[in-house]
């Protein structure tokens, strides 16, 4: 396939999709913030099974008998299992114990099926470590994208990450679904993503702007993408098709993993095409800039 | 070569589990012998329990059946023979065969999402570890003055630091040498930070730095071997306690049915205090009462000097006196039974309480700044008398309590005394329970998406590719074998994240053989021979695969290094997978290609 797409064309328009994306999301997590799962918040989670459809309005009736009132009660996967989940009070380890018991007294084909629970300490922690996490792989991204290529490329690989991570999150915030761990797991997996379509693209650009001399940068620019295009798609259709079968088989636990993931794949293959050309563009890129070829490139030319 | 090296080591995950069950002595301290072995063959011969092997393995007989049914066959039938005598416990061994062992083969560990379990991260209370450890000090000096006639104006403990005062200069020169010697310790660093005030005849002594780091490393490291021993007795396959961080204890029982009985036993967060009763003359600040834990007997007064805490226990059982009445006896070790032997002689008719030990958490609703609720949490210590009985004779190492009341009280307190051997409380801090049917749920669900993923890529890549596509498809093959192979042989854990890694590894490996083929395509659009077009794509793509590659390691690295549990198998099932799709979609599918194409005198190339 070769296509000719004018991309640069439409750049404009892509910059104000980019940034209403942007300004949603930023707006979302402001003023809703985060649905933080269990391993944020903190608390107390239990899964239950039963033979036949749960009557959730007995399980929240017990619940209120036994003193508990603030508390989540919901099916889980199928009618028949039952997610419970008490907000963290006390720090109390023993809380899933002690509802699974009077559970079970009320009916005994009750089948545990997990607990979980996490004290504050260890949520607070994660919620830091996490952050922490994310800007590490993102300052250390960047000094790599910065060695191989150069900083006007590291600006906007870091850029279009950036922007991807922060349109999953304003994502999750906006439908409250759940954030917990194995979505941020999702997040630096989609950073690991959408970086390697940014690298192949940008790859592209340094080589064709080494190569070809007398061609306007948006020229280039245009000409890299459409070059690379079809390779962008192709994986991104592979990893997508991985991820739908993890989003309908894999089970309830990682929905939210294949879910943050594949939102990502769509908004990595996207920024790849746009945010990175854009940014280029906008720090206006020259051929002097890459004017100085790296060993590797000049290796490569002799090759036979 | 690194193909069939990763083919050997994924072998073992071909051979299923088979049911086992694990038998061991009750008392964790002997492991298992012949005598039990031949015991545990005779009772499944009379049983005519087929048994596929018995042997003994590590300190357990481990015996494997080939049915499940046999399995509880076989466990009814040990349990009534051996009754108290043995841990039994149900099991899933390995039937890797003997050649592959000996290599270093086997299965992929299972984390405990998929294997059903619990996981308890415990911290240990270092604070209180400290405050025990002052307690004492504040006691050894005190004795030390008196010994050496060092006249001490007064001496307390207040929040981290001792403080001394003394009536005379010359008093204070004397404590003040003695403050000093002990201050220098072998390794060279001070255990103590002085602060003397020569005006006032006063010293500050709080502990030094690397004094505390030594006081955490020795409370934690008493309380991991002490849950290890608690865990032995659960008789739980390859279970895990182990360090983490400064302070905290990770416990992982894989494996696990009865999750509360488990938590029971770990959860003891308790600790034991040993302490002569305070005679009625003692100052009042000598001495403190508490209440016993059986309700009906009141209160009692002890003296707060500790003669011996739980970390000297080191067992306790129950048994019978001379005239049958129940008792218990106890071990402490050297230093232990020494302090009982300084604190006891002497003091022969007094009673020696023992006080148990226990850390609770509160929490109270306050405001914050702005009005807000917080939640404000805090833990306080309950100290109860388990026993207090009359000393008979001078006390060692070894001694027991008699007049405990029934054989099952007896027991009980032992099992006390045994489970307070913690040097410092803990809490649990984090919590997760799988149960066994998500476990294999989970497999089941995680093992199907990982089949129609690899399905669906290969069915695209076939349409779209043809025979290159089928050079890719074995390509991507070999990278699920070798994954696994890898992550057997280094003892990986594999867990539901992690079989995600391998599904998004799956789906992410054909690309380097994309690009390779997009680059083909294009130099055969320049007009480049084919095989001059095969040579070029694979060389051009290189430098944009390890660019692209490299950067996902960082990001995959740096997830194993913030990530706990389950997202650090994500992490390394992710990285693992990066390094052999490289591997194989360069080397493996160029292979291949050579093989089909190579020295033939291709006219026209389908890419």
């Amino acid at each position: 396939m070769n296509f000719k797409i004018p991309f640069m064309t439409y750049r404009r328009f892509a910059t104000m999709g980019s940034l209403a994306l942007l300004i949603m999301s930023i707006g979302s997590l402001g003023f809703k913030g985060l649905n933080l799962g269990l391993d944020f918040s903190g608390g107390t989670l239990i899964e239950v099974s039963y033979e036949e459809a749960a009557d959730l309005i007995e399980i929240r009736d017990l619940m209120s008998n036994n003193g508990f009132d603030d508390f989540q009660v919901v099916n889980f996967g199928s009618n028949s299992d039952v997610l419970i989940k008490v907000a963290d009070k006390n720090g109390d380890s023993q809380l899933g114990d002690v509802i699974y018991k009077f559970l079970q007294d009320a009916d005994p084909s009750t089948e545990l099926k997990r607990i979980e629970f996490v004290g504050p300490q260890i949520g607070s922690e994660l919620r830091d470590q996490g952050g922490l996490g994310m800007l590490v792989a993102l300052g250390m991204i960047l000094l790599y994208v910065a060695f191989r290529f150069q900083y006007k490329f590291a600006l906007g690989a870091v850029t279009a990450l950036a922007h991807d991570v922060l349109i999953i999150l304003g994502l999750f915030s906006l439908f409250s679904w759940d954030f917990d761990l194995t979505v941020l797991a999702a997040l630096l997996a989609v950073i690991g993503y959408s970086l390697n379509d940014t690298i192949v693209v940008s790859d592209r650009i340094r080589e064709n702007f080494r190569g070809e001399r007398g061609f306007e940068p948006h020229e280039i620019i245009n000409r890299s993408i459409n070059q690379t295009l079809s390779r962008t798609l192709i994986t991104s259709l592979t990893t997508l098709l991985v991820l739908l079968a993890l989003f309908f088989f894999g089970g309830d636990m990682i929905k939210g993993f294949s879910q943050a993931l594949i939102i990502g794949v769509l908004i990595g293959t996207y920024s790849s095409i746009y945010v990175v050309a854009n940014m280029l563009l906008g720090l206006s890129i020259t051929q002097d800039d890459l004017a100085i070829p790296e060993p590797e490139g000049a290796e490569f030319d002799d090759m036979p | 070569m690194v193909l069939s090296i990763g083919v050997i080591y994924s072998l073992p995950n071909l051979y299923p589990a088979k049911p086992a069950i694990q038998i061991a002595y009750t008392d964790s301290g002997k492991s298992a012998d012949q005598i039990l072995l031949n015991q545990v063959k005779e009772i499944l011969e009379d049983q005519a329990i087929g048994a596929e092997s018995v042997g003994l393995k590590d300190n357990n007989i481990i015996a494997k059946f080939n049915s499940f049914d046999d399995q509880l066959a076989g466990k009814a039938a040990l349990q009534k023979t051996l009754l108290d005598q043995a841990i039994i416990a149900l099991n899933l061994e390995p039937s890797t065969p003997q050649w592959l062992r000996d290599i270093g083969g086997g299965p992929l560990k299972l984390g405990l999402d998929l294997s059903g379990g619990v996981h308890f991260l415990l911290e240990v209370d270092i604070d209180s570890a400290l405050d025990n450890r002052l307690e004492s000090l504040l006691n050894e000096y005190r004795k030390k003055f008196r010994d050496d006639r060092i006249n001490i104006e007064s001496s307390r403990k207040d929040n981290k630091d001792l403080l001394f005062s003394f009536t005379s200069e010359e008093d204070y020169n004397k404590a003040l040498k003695i403050f000093n010697e002990d201050n220098i310790t072998p390794l060279g660093t001070p255990l103590y930070d002085l602060r003397p005030n020569t005006l006032r005849n006063l010293v500050e002594l709080a502990y030094s730095q690397s004094a505390i780091k030594e006081i955490r490393d020795y409370a934690v490291g008493q309380n991991l071997m002490t849950l290890r021993n608690r865990v032995n007795e659960l008789g739980v396959s390859e279970p895990i306690v182990q360090r983490q961080g400064s302070s905290r204890i990770v416990v992982e029982l894989p494996g696990v049915q009865d999750t509360t009985a488990a938590k029971k036993i770990i959860g003891k967060t308790a600790n034991l205090e040993f302490r002569l009763e305070a005679a009625s003359t003692t100052s009042r600040l000598r001495k403190e009462e508490f209440d016993f834990q059986d309700e009906r007997m009141g209160s009692a007064f002890l003296e707060k000097k500790i003669i011996v805490a739980g970390e000297r226990v080191t067992n306790a059982s129950s048994g019978f006196d001379e005239s049958g009445f129940a008792q218990v006896n106890i071990t402490l070790d050297m230093q232990g039974g020494r302090a009982m032997q300084k604190a006891t002689n002497g003091n022969i008719g007094r009673r020696l309480g023992v006080l148990f030990v226990e850390q609770k958490n509160k929490s109270v609703l306050i405001q914050d700044a702005d009005g807000n609720d917080v939640i404000e949490q805090s833990s306080y210590i309950e100290k109860e008398i388990i026993s207090l009985a009359t000393v008979q004779a001078v006390l060692g190492t070894a001694f027991r309590i008699t007049g405990v009341g029934s054989p099952q009280e007896a027991s009980e307190l032992a099992l006390l005394l045994r489970a307070g051997a913690l040097a410092a409380p803990m809490k649990f801090v984090e919590e997760r329970t799988v149960g066994p049917s998500l476990g294999k749920e989970n497999i089941e669900l995680g093992v199907r998406s990982i089949i129609i993923g690899l399905l669906s890529v290969i069915a695209f890549m076939l349409f779209y590719y043809r025979w290159f596509g089928f050079a890719a498809n074995i390509a991507l093959f070999a990278n699920v074998v070798l994954i696994t192979g890898f992550m057997s042989l280094l003892g990986a854990t594999l867990t539901l994240p992690g079989i995600a890694g391998i599904v998004l590894t799956i789906g992410m490996a054909v690309d380097a053989n994309v690009l390779i083929f997009s680059r083909i395509r294009e130099e055969l659009v320049d007009g480049k021979d084919p095989q001059t077009a095969i040579q070029e794509g694979f060389s051009r793509a290189f430098v944009t695969i390890v660019d692209a590659n490299v950067t996902t390691l960082i990001a995959s690295i740096v997830l194993y290094a913030i990530g706990t549990g389950p997202i650090k198998g994500f992490a390394i099932t992710l990285s693992i997978g990066i390094l052999t799709s490289m591997f194989t979609a360069i080397l493996g599918t160029r292979a291949i290609i050579n093989l089909m194409y190579g020295n033939k005198n291709i006219k026209e190339l389908r890419v």
